[in-house]
C-alpha cells in the first residue's frame, strides 16, 4: 500500500511486522488533560544508516525526532546510556523485556538509506513495549534535502498515534525578524520551520513590515508593509516572492487574515478617526464593509468553518473581544475579565479563542471558549502579545518583548494548559509569529 | 486620503528629513534637517521648516489610550494653523504614534485616530484638506526608548511634518 503524503515529495509505505503481542493491557495512549505532570518515557533509538551516505543523516534525523517529541512536553526520551538492549537490525525482532526493564512505554526504531541520486528513504517502527505490539511501520522517501521534514513526519506519526490528537511538527512559522536599536528597528518578513530551523527572509528591511499570516495552503502570505509610505496589506507568493497591494485604493489597511477557504482576506481599513473591518475577495478585488461604528474595530479572525469572525473593538469604551457573523452585522461581546483584550485568534479546532490581555501594566496570553467562558491566562510578562495556534490547536506561539531601552522581542511557545513555556530560537529578534497549517 | 506624488521628488531634494519620514525611516523624526538648504532649517527664518519644528512646535502629545487634544496641544496646533495659512507652499504629513503599552494592531488604529484628530483640527481652522496627508506608525517608531511614563508620554504623539511638496 502506498500513500502519497507530500505530493511527489515524500512517499509513505505502510509495512507490516509479525504479530508478537503476548499480553494486551489496552491501547498505549497518553491522555492530554489539564494536569499532565509526568511525560511518557519513550526510547527513540538511534536510526540505523543502511549505507555510508546515510550515516550523516541518521543521527541528525534521530535528534530532530527526539527534539520534536520531547519538546511537546508530553514525552521524555530515555537516555541511551540506560539502555539494556540495542537495535542493530531494523528487521530483527525486538526484545521487549530489555525495554520494559528501563520502563520505556514506547520504542521507536528506524533506518535511513541514501540512494545515489540523493533520494532518501526513512523507515521507522513504533512499538508499544508493554503491549508488545508494533503500532506503526512506515517509510518515507524524498530528496535528502527534505530530511528535516521527514524527521518531523516521523515524529508527527508517533505523536498522533500516542496522543490520539492531530500532529503539528511538520509546519512552518512566518514571523518578523527584527534587528537594530529600539528607536531604529529594522524589520524583515521571514519564514522558518516551526522549530526555528531553515529561516528564510522574504523582504529586505527598507520598509516596516508587520504581522504576516499564512494562507491555508501556506503558499501565500498576507502582511502589512509601509512600502507605499503608509501601512497597506500586501499579498505575497512565498515561492516567487511576487507581491501586490490588496486594496486598489490608497487606504491604510492592516491586521489581515485569510478566510479558511483562502478566497477572502478580512482586515482593518482606517476610515477617518475609526477603523472598520472589511473582507476582500482576493480574485475580484471586491471589498465588503463588515463593521461600521465610531470605534476601532481590528484584529479579525475567522472561525475554522468560516461562519463567524472574532475581532477586537473599543466600541464599549475599552478594547474588548467580540464575535459577529462572517457577513458582519451585530456583534456579541465575549470578554469580561479584568483589563483590556485584543488580538483574538480562533483555534483551528473551533472550540477556543486565544487572546492578549492587558491588565495593570502586564500583558498575558490567554485562552477562552468561544462564548467567553473558561478563561485562562497562560503567560504573563512586561509584554506578551500576538498568539498563534499550532495546526492541532494544542500549542500557542507568541512573542515576548523585554522592557527598557534595550528591550527586544523573542518568540515563545506554550501548551494550552499553560505548561511547557519555551523560547523558539531565531537568529535575530523575532515578533508577530503566524503558524501555518500542517504541511501537505 | 490624499498622497504626495509630484511633491516627493521635490521634497527629497529640499528636505531630506521629511521625505525620510514619509518612507518610514527614523532618521528625521526630530526634524533637525541638517545638511539641507539653510533657508529651510534656519530657526530664525519664520518661513523655514526649522522654525516650524522648533518655534511653532511640530508635535502634540496625548494621554494614555486617548486621542483628545489637550489645551497645550490646541495651542500648538493653532500655531501650526497660522503658519500653514501663511506659508501656502508647504504641505504636511501628520504622523500618528502610540507608546509600547498596547497591541500592535490596536496601536496602528490609535495612531491613525490621533493623526486624524490633528488633521480635522487643522482643517476646521481653515487649512485646506488637500494639503494634509496622514500616516499611522502605531508603536513602530518610538522616540524615547525607556519603559516608563517619562518615555511613553513622548511617544504618544502626532507629528506634523511640513515639506514644500504638492499633495494630490
Amino acid at each position: 500500500m502506498i500513500i502519497n503524503i507530500l505530493h511527489l515529495l515524500i512517499l509513505a509505505v505502510l509495512f507490516g511486522f509479525p504479530a508478537q503481542s503476548q499480553e494486551n493491557s489496552g491501547p498505549l495512549r497518553i491522555e492530554i488533560t489539564e494536569g499532565i505532570i509526568e511525560p511518557m518515557p519513550i526510547a527513540v533509538t538511534q536510526f540505523l544508516a543502511e549505507n555510508a551516505g546515510a550515516e550523516a543523516f541518521a543521527s541528525q534525523l534521530t535528534d530532530v525526532i527526539i527534539r520534536d517529541l520531547a519538546g511537546s512536553g508530553l514525552f521524555r526520551n530515555i537516555d541511551p546510556s540506560a539502555y539494556i538492549g540495542s537495535i542493530s537490525n531494523f528487521n530483527a525482532p525486538v526484545s521487549f523485556p530489555d525495554w520494559k526493564a528501563i520502563n520505556a512505554q514506547a520504542l521507536i526504531t528506524g533506518a535511513v538509506n541514501l540512494t545515489s541520486d540523493n533520494q532518501m528513504v526513512v523507515k521507522f517502527r513504533l512499538f508499544d513495549v508493554f503491549g508488545q505490539e508494533n503500532l506503526i511501520g512506515l517509510q518515507f522517501a524524498a530528496s535528502s534535502q527534505s530530511w528535516r521534514r521527514m524527521s518531523h513526519k516521523v515524529a508527527d506519526q508517533v505523536y498522533a498515534r500516542l496522543t490520539g490528537e492531530d500532529p503539528y511538527f511538520d509546519s512552518r512559522v512566518a514571523y518578523i525578524a527584527e534587528e537594530g536599536p529600539k528607536n531604529n528597528r529594522k524589520k524583515r518578513l521571514a519564514v522558518m520551520d516551526y522549530d526555528g530551523a531553515n529561516p528564510r527572509y522574504l523582504t529586505g528591511s527598507e520598509d516596516i513590515v508587520l504581522a504576516p499570516r499564512f494562507s491555508p495552503n501556506a503558499r501565500e502570505i498576507i502582511y502589512t508593509s509601509y512600502e507605499t509610505g503608509v501601512p497597506q496589506v500586501f499579498l505575497m507568493n512565498v515561492d516567487t516572492l511576487s507581491r501586490r497591494v490588496l486594496d486598489s485604493e490608497r487606504n491604510m489597511t492592516f491586521a489581515p487574515r485569510f478566510s479558511p477557504d483562502g478566497r477572502n482576506v478580512v482586515m482593518s481599513l482606517s476610515n477617518g478617526a475609526k477603523s472598520d473591518i472589511y473582507s476582500f475577495d482576493i480574485a475580484t478585488g471586491q471589498k465588503l464593509q463588515l463593521t461600521d461604528t465610531a470605534a476601532i474595530d481590528t484584529a479579525p479572525s475567522y472561525a475554522p468553518d468560516g461562519s463567524q469572525i472574532v475581532f477586537e473593538s473599543d466600541r464599549g469604551g475599552g478594547q474588548q473581544i467580540y464575535v459577529m457573523s462572517a457577513n458582519g452585522g451585530s456583534a456579541q461581546r465575549i470578554s469580561f475579565g479584568k483589563g483590556r483584550y485584543g488580538t483574538p485568534v480562533w483555534s483551528p479546532r473551533g472550540d477556543m479563542i486565544a487572546f492578549t490581555n492587558i491588565n495593570n501594566g502586564r500583558f498575558h496570553i490567554g485562552v477562552m471558549r468561544t462564548d467567553g467562558s473558561d478563561e485562562k491566562l497562560l503567560t504573563g510578562s512586561f509584554l506578551d502579545e500576538g498568539p498563534t495556534w499550532s495546526p492541532n490547536g494544542r500549542v500557542i506561539m507568541f512573542f515576548r518583548e523585554t522592557q527598557g531601552s534595550v528591550g527586544a522581542p523573542s518568540l515563545f511557545s506554550v501548551d494550552i494548559t499553560g505548561q511547557f513555556l519555551k523560547m523558539v530560537p531565531t537568529l535575530t529578534f523575532g515578533s508577530d509569529p503566524a503558524w501555518s497549517g500542517l504541511l501537505e | 486620503m490624499t498622497c504626495i506624488k509630484i511633491g516627493m521628488t521635490l521634497a527629497c531634494v529640499l528636505a531630506l528629513t521629511a521625505c525620510d519620514d514619509f518612507r518610514g525611516n527614523n532618521s528625521g523624526l526630530n526634524g533637525n534637517g541638517s545638511g539641507v538648504d539653510p533657508s529651510l532649517t534656519d530657526v530664525n527664518n519664520p518661513t523655514s521648516v526649522g522654525y516650524f519644528n522648533q518655534t511653532i512646535g511640530d508635535r502634540v502629545l496625548f494621554q494614555v489610550d486617548q486621542s483628545i487634544l489637550t489645551p497645550t496641544a490646541i495651542s500648538t496646533l493653532d500655531g501650526q494653523v497660522s503658519w500653514l495659512l501663511e506659508n501656502t507652499n508647504f504641505t504636511t504629513t501628520i504622523e500618528g504614534h502610540a507608546d509600547e503599552q498596547g497591541t500592535r494592531e490596536y496601536n496602528l488604529a490609535l495612531g491613525a485616530r490621533r493623526a486624524n484628530v490633528v488633521r480635522d483640527y487643522l482643517v476646521s481652522k481653515g487649512v485646506a484638506a488637500n494639503r494634509i496627508d496622514i500616516v499611522t506608525y502605531g508603536k513602530e517608531r518610538p522616540l524615547a526608548v525607556c519603559s516608563i511614563e517619562e518615555c511613553w508620554s513622548k511617544n504618544r504623539r502626532a507629528v506634523t511634518l511640513v515639506a514644500t511638496g504638492l499633495l494630490d
